[in-house]
C-alpha cells in the first residue's frame, strides 16, 4: 500500500498517522505539502490528517478545502482513489465536498479530549473490513467541532445506504446521546461517500494502534487498508 | 465598494454558542432574551464599481468560502 500523508501548516498528527500505516504496511507513507499540486505516482491511500490547519480560521477546514493539494486529491477520489480524514481532515473532507455534511462546534461548547467507544456499523469497506459488524471499540477523541450534521435529505440517504461507518455508543454498544462527545446528530462519528472509498471520522485510530499506550482498536482500521490496498 | 455580508445559521440547526450567550445575559440580570443566533460579519474592499456585478462577484465568494450553506445563510449589502 501506497500512502501519502497531506501536511496542511497546522496539521499535527501527520507522524501519529504515518507510524499507525508503516506498522500496518511495512511501508513508510510519503509526506505531501499541501502546496503541491500532485500526489506521488502510484498513491494508493491519501491521508488528510488531524490537527488545525490554517488555524481553523473562518471555518474548521475552509482554508484547507482550497489548498492546491486538494484538487489532486479531489481526482484521486473521483477515480476510486481511497481518502481517509480524520479529525480536522473529516472536517476538510466535508468543506470540500468529498463527504457530505458538516462538522459544527460541540454541543457542550467544550473542547473534548478522551477515549470514546464507537460501533463499528458497516464492514463493507476497505476500511473497516477488519472488524466485525456491530463490534465496540475504544479510541480517542480531541476536538471542539465535531458535532455532524446534515440535513434530513442527506441523513436519510446516509442511512439507508448504510453510509454510516461509525456511532458513538457506551461500551455496551448502546447508541444512546450520553455516549456522544459532541452532539452529533444520530451520534455519527464517522461517514463513506457514495463509492465507500472515502471515509470522514472524527475519532483518532491512529492513536490507538499500540497495547502500550492503551489498546489496538485502531490498528484494525489500518491493518484492514493494508490488507485490501496491498 | 464596500460589501457587508452577514452569515448565519439556518433557522432549525441547533447554535449551542447563541444559546450560552442567551444564559449568560440572563445571568447579567438582562431579562427578555428569548434567543440568541450568533454569526459572522465581514466587511469587503471591493474594486468593482458597478453595484450588480459586485453583488455577483461577493454572491460568488459566499458559496464558494465565506458560508458554508449546508448550515449557514448569508445576506450581502453594498455601499
Amino acid at each position: 500500500m501506497k500512502a501519502a500523508v497531506v501536511v496542511f501548516p497546522g496539521s499535527n498528527r501527520e507522524r501519529d498517522v504515518a507510524l499507525a500505516l508503516k506498522r500496518a504496511s511495512y511501508t513508510t507513507p510519503a509526506y505531501v505539502w499541501h502546496g503541491d499540486s500532485e500526489l506521488p505516482a502510484g498513491t494508493d491511500l491519501v491521508v488528510l490528517p488531524g490537527g488545525f490547519s490554517y488555524g481553523d480560521y473562518l471555518r474548521c477546514g475552509a482554508m484547507a478545502a482550497l489548498s492546491p493539494v486538494m484538487r489532486a486529491v479531489k481526482e484521486h477520489a473521483a477515480r476510486g482513489g481511497h481518502v481517509i480524514g480524520i479529525c480536522n481532515g473529516f472536517q476538510i473532507l466535508a468543506e470540500a465536498g468529498l463527504v457530505p455534511g458538516v462538522l459544527m462546534r460541540n454541543a457542550s461548547l467544550r473542547f473534548v479530549c478522551r477515549d470514546v467507544h464507537l460501533r463499528v456499523e458497516a464492514t463493507n469497506s476497505a476500511y473497516t473490513a477488519g472488524y466485525q459488524p456491530g463490534q465496540v471499540i475504544r479510541v480517542p477523541v480531541a476536538h471542539a467541532e465535531g458535532n455532524y450534521f446534515a440535513d434530513d435529505e442527506v441523513l436519510k440517504r446516509l442511512e439507508g445506504e448504510g453510509r454510516v461507518a461509525f456511532r458513538y455508543c457506551t461500551e455496551d454498544g448502546d447508541v444512546v446521546p450520553e455516549a456522544s462527545p459532541n452532539g452529533a446528530i444520530n451520534n455519527i462519528a464517522g461517514v463513506f461517500n457514495e463509492g465507500r472509498n472515502v471515509l470522514g471520522m472524527m475519532p483518532h485510530p491512529e492513536n490507538m494502534t499500540e497495547a502500550v499506550v492503551g489498546g489496538t482498536d485502531g490498528a484494525i482500521l489500518f491493518d484492514s487498508l493494508a490488507k485490501a490496498l496491498a | 465598494m464596500k460589501a457587508r455580508v452577514h452569515v448565519t445559521l439556518k433557522h432549525g440547526v441547533l447554535d449551542p454558542q447563541g444559546k450560552a450567550i442567551a444564559g449568560a445575559l440572563g445571568s447579567l440580570g438582562f431579562a427578555g432574551v428569548e434567543d440568541v443566533r450568533q454569526g459572522k460579519f465581514l466587511e469587503l474592499e471591493l474594486t468593482e464599481t458597478d453595484a450588480a456585478k459586485a453583488r455577483e462577484q461577493v454572491k460568488a465568494m459566499c458559496e464558494k468560502l465565506l458560508a458554508n450553506t449546508v448550515i449557514e445563510n448569508y445576506t450581502i449589502e453594498l455601499q
